[in-house]
């Protein structure tokens, strides 16, 4: 396996990481906002470049590489804060805070690096959509992926095809969660749950009788042979706690 | 016709070259891009029924008309070249073609008004060999593009096509075609100019059954189209060279991708790959050696970025053309995450060529570190615009002085734009530098994908550098954040320039944003998207300072921050203004002094760019104090 260094701290990792696994295994600390262990590595967010060494360079030369998508491989050597590391950060920040100049995820890792306001001139109508991928790129993971990014360069939004109700939604939430600002929004009551346009009826805990699985997802499960929970998260995890203590018997 | 042998093919090529040589006259009319839009079709259909007419085609009379590629000299199109004679006549008409069927085809005689003017000396110059826009050039990428009839395989092997294949197949091992690559040290003609012979072999040496090569005729950069002559003109040097590849890395499979702009191309390439397929150049078998290797068209989207190598492979696959990072070669996974390689179109044309004469005769041609031969879209204020192709090293000077027959219109030659968007400009005290990668780079601009934008004294370099921001803003695919929104913030800054709201510091935020994306982008085309304001910024500072500091453009471009107006004691009343102005802002009878409305004026320059007597100039709009304001206190 191979061992490399980071910011002077050795660690040993398996093979086929990639430099931002080792870093979190080394204790340190790499921004991303791109980043997610449950999807592939996208390189999209730039935050977590850092200067690399490889043997036989000369000792002065360093290479400008994202953590996220760097392989490791034995004797590497990454420094996570030299000068170029923190500007180039700085000015991705910095031109995000452009973007979504109200999202309170950017502006505090903005302030980290020590912007309050940004240089660049602020988006008309911000909203708090990074585009860092993660929903679509889960939403592929998941299956269904229902939903991409449309268009290119600044217009590149992410949207269902055709920018309607989305055919292929199950009504998951797995977009919704996984988004680092909280920008993808859905609407629930007691019967239905309403993300990207769409409307889904819900089913019911079977034990408390909350809302808490889209008919479309229990279906599409079922489709693939998968369990379908009849119990909601707190439910579930209640009847567990009773189990272990003794208190309820297994289902 | 099956070429299933070395001999086979042999025999054929001797029957192809002999036909040729028993040919007195051929008559090839140019149907590349410049001279179809300029009516060449026309042209090629009254040579077909003027030939039929006089009875000159039922093939005894050693006559033929042909369409060809393109023969580089786009600015006097359509063309029509008589061959073997080497008569070249320009701007012909469909109402011309009978004199030159009579006059020349049959009596031999040249038609004296239908051949080039020199504009330098006014001399008219019968054959293309004397033309100084050909005299200076060495064709090898384009070595039969213009030359011979893209749709007729006899006709493309009777001009060598195949020679090299030929030669690689039967006479060497893989690893000794890649040696010879290697030798003759061709590097990337896309623009990175990475060495063709290196990629080759990590490819041959990457573990993978399946291997594939690729070849990008995703041409976008604006100007450029010596690919797409390449493509639609001499489409059997882009197999021959892919043909070669395929044998030296050991694929079976190639794609060809194409963009979706070059529908000619298509249809050339195809017709193309069909006829090679049923000679038995491609499919099972190659010319009986057993080798196995097809050709695929891919169309692309027309989206610029799947230019980059990457993006390509993935749009090939069908999925979204979108970089990704290439920590790990193409060569090692490119294709599918096969171990792939990726040339461009002009590489693979050079391809045959340095075969079927030998790394030698190549690595003889241009510098130390650029050798052979590099094709060029001449394009801009030159007198002759056109497809050119030198020798690596020719002195700027003698390209745009010399082939391109100096700057239109008797201007000033202000700089030389290289490389496309992400490339630069170079100035006018720089004009005896000898083109190579090399060079090209170390004065911040590239050699790209071969562009030459020619600009003269009424271009402004901050106007230069927002167009092409511009485009790449637009053309930026959004994955990452310093190119997507870098480019936008970019062109913020230099639209505020250009519109008269430029701030103190606003140079230093440019330079610190260019860095930043150089740094971060995921691609090279985010990467090297600030090269157009950076080489502009280093050649052409002060004229960004002018913008910034007093609120002027020296080449009085910047609309709102010029105003024209007319030098009484100079104009003589000749009215040309008046006729030029779009808004009928200038008032003035014939014969007498005019004066220009600046109420109306729109400052386009248009009087300016007509008036015969410099009696019109430019200068700086005076600021309102709400911009001096702005100005002041940043």
């Amino acid at each position: 396996m191979p061992t490399v260094t980071i910011d002077g701290r050795r660690v040993t990792v398996r093979e086929g990481a990639y430099v931002l696994e080792a870093a979190r295994l080394a204790g340190v600390r790499i921004p991303t906002l791109c980043h997610h262990e449950a999807v592939e590595p996208f390189g999209g967010c730039r935050l977590c470049v850092v200067d690399i060494w490889k043997r036989g360079w000369d000792a002065d030369w360093f290479k400008l590489v994202v953590a996220c998508l760097y392989p490791v491989e034995d004797g590497l050597v990454v420094h996570t804060t030299t000068p170029r590391v923190v500007e180039t950060r700085r000015v991705v920040l910095d031109l995000l805070l452009a973007r979504c100049p109200q999202t309170p995820l950017i502006r505090d890792l903005a302030r980290e690096y020590g912007i309050e306001e940004t240089t660049y001139r602020k988006r008309e109508n911000p909203d708090d959509c990074i585009l860092c991928g993660l929903c679509y790129r889960i939403c592929d993971k998941v299956g269904p992926a229902a939903i991409s990014a449309e268009n290119r360069g600044v217009l590149r939004e992410v949207a269902p095809p055709f920018f309607e109700e989305p055919p292929d939604c199950i009504g998951c939430l797995a977009c919704a969660e996984i988004c680092p600002t909280g920008h993808i929004k859905y609407q629930e009551d007691t019967f239905t749950r309403t993300i990207w346009g769409k409307t889904f009826e819900m089913l019911k805990c079977h034990s408390c009788g909350r809302a808490h699985l889209t008919r479309a997802q229990a279906d599409w499960m079922a489709r693939r042979g998968m369990p379908v929970e009849p119990l909601c998260d707190s439910c579930k995890q209640r009847r567990t706690a009773e189990v272990a203590a003794g208190l309820g018997r297994p289902r | 016709m099956r070429l299933a042998s070395r001999e086979r093919y042999e025999e054929f090529r001797l029957k192809a070259t002999e036909r040729l040589a028993g040919l007195r006259c051929r008559v090839m009319v140019c149907t590349g891009p410049g001279c179809l839009a300029n009516g060449a079709r026309e042209v090629a259909q009254a040579v077909e029924e003027g030939l039929r007419e006089r009875g000159l085609l039922d093939g005894r009379q050693g006559v033929e008309g042909k369409c060809t590629g393109c023969h580089g000299l786009c600015e006097a199109g359509p063309l029509v070249a008589i061959e073997p004679a080497g008569i070249l006549y320009v701007r012909v008409k469909p109402r011309n073609v009978a004199d030159i069927l009579e006059r020349t085809v049959l009596g031999g005689e040249v038609v004296e008004r239908l051949i080039y003017k020199n504009p330098a000396t006014g001399g008219r110059v019968p054959h293309y060999r004397d033309i100084p826009f050909y005299k200076n050039q060495t064709r090898i990428s384009m070595r039969n593009v213009g030359r011979v009839d893209p749709y007729d395989l006899q006709d493309a092997v009777a001009h060598g096509a195949y020679a090299g294949a030929v030669r690689a197949l039967f006479e060497m091992t893989p690893e000794q075609v890649v040696d010879e690559v290697s030798r003759s040290g061709l590097r990337g003609r896309g623009g990175a100019g990475f060495h063709t012979g290196r990629k080759w072999a990590a490819c041959r040496k990457a573990r993978g059954d399946v291997k594939y090569v690729i070849c990008n005729g995703d041409e976008g950069d604006p100007g450029a189209f010596k690919d797409r002559a390449i493509m639609e003109g001499d489409p059997h040097s882009v197999l021959e060279g892919m043909i070669i590849g395929a044998y030296a890395v050991g694929a079976r499979e190639g794609y060809i991708y194409v963009r979706d702009e070059y529908p000619l191309a298509v249809l050339s390439l195809q017709a193309a790959i069909e006829a090679a397929r049923e000679a038995g150049l491609l499919g099972q078998d190659i010319l009986g050696t057993g080798m196995m290797f097809d050709i695929r068209i891919s169309r692309g989207g027309g989206a610029f970025v799947c230019g980059e190598s990457s993006a390509l492979m993935r749009s090939i696959e069908g999925k979204v053309g979108e970089p990704r990072a290439k920590y790990i070669h193409g060569t090692e996974r490119g294709l599918h995450d096969c171990p792939t390689v990726l040339n461009n179109v002009e590489t693979w044309a050079h391809v045959g060529a340095i075969l079927a004469h030998g790394a030698e005769w190549f690595a003889a041609m241009g510098t130390p570190k650029s050798r052979g031969t590099k094709a060029f879209s001449l394009v801009g204020k030159v007198r002759n615009t056109g497809l050119i192709e030198l020798p690596m090293g020719t002195p700027l000077r003698r390209i745009i002085e010399d082939i391109g027959g100096g700057i239109r219109g008797g201007r000033r030659f202000k700089a030389v734009q290289t490389g496309g968007p992400s490339g630069g400009v170079i100035p006018e005290a720089l004009l005896d530098l000898p083109v190579d990668y090399e060079q090209l780079t170390e004065h911040g601009s590239m050699m790209g994908s071969g562009g030459m934008i020619v600009m003269d004294d009424r271009t402004c370099m901050v106007d230069v550098a927002r167009y092409f921001i511009r485009f790449l803003n637009e053309e930026s695919c959004g994955k990452c954040v310093p190119c997507r929104e870098g480019l936008l913030q970019m062109l913020h800054l230099l639209d505020g320039l250009c519109e008269g709201r430029g701030r103190p510091g606003d140079i230093e935020r440019i330079e610190r944003l260019a860095r930043g994306m150089a740094w971060g982008s995921l691609c090279d085309l985010g990467r090297s998207a600030p090269n157009p304001v950076l080489s502009t910024l280093r050649h052409f500072r002060e004229e960004y300072e002018a913008h910034v500091r007093d609120g002027a453009c020296p080449a009085g471009v910047c609309r709102a921050l010029t105003e024209y107006e007319i030098v009484t004691e100079t104009c003589d009343g000749c009215h040309l203004c008046v006729k030029a102005c779009p808004t009928d802002a200038i008032a003035g009878k014939p014969k007498q002094r005019h004066v220009i409305d600046q109420g109306k004026c729109i400052a386009c320059g248009e009087c300016y760019n007509v008036c015969p007597i410099d009696a019109i100039r430019h200068r700086a709009k005076p600021r309102g104090p709400a911009e001096r304001a702005v100005g002041a206190t940043g």
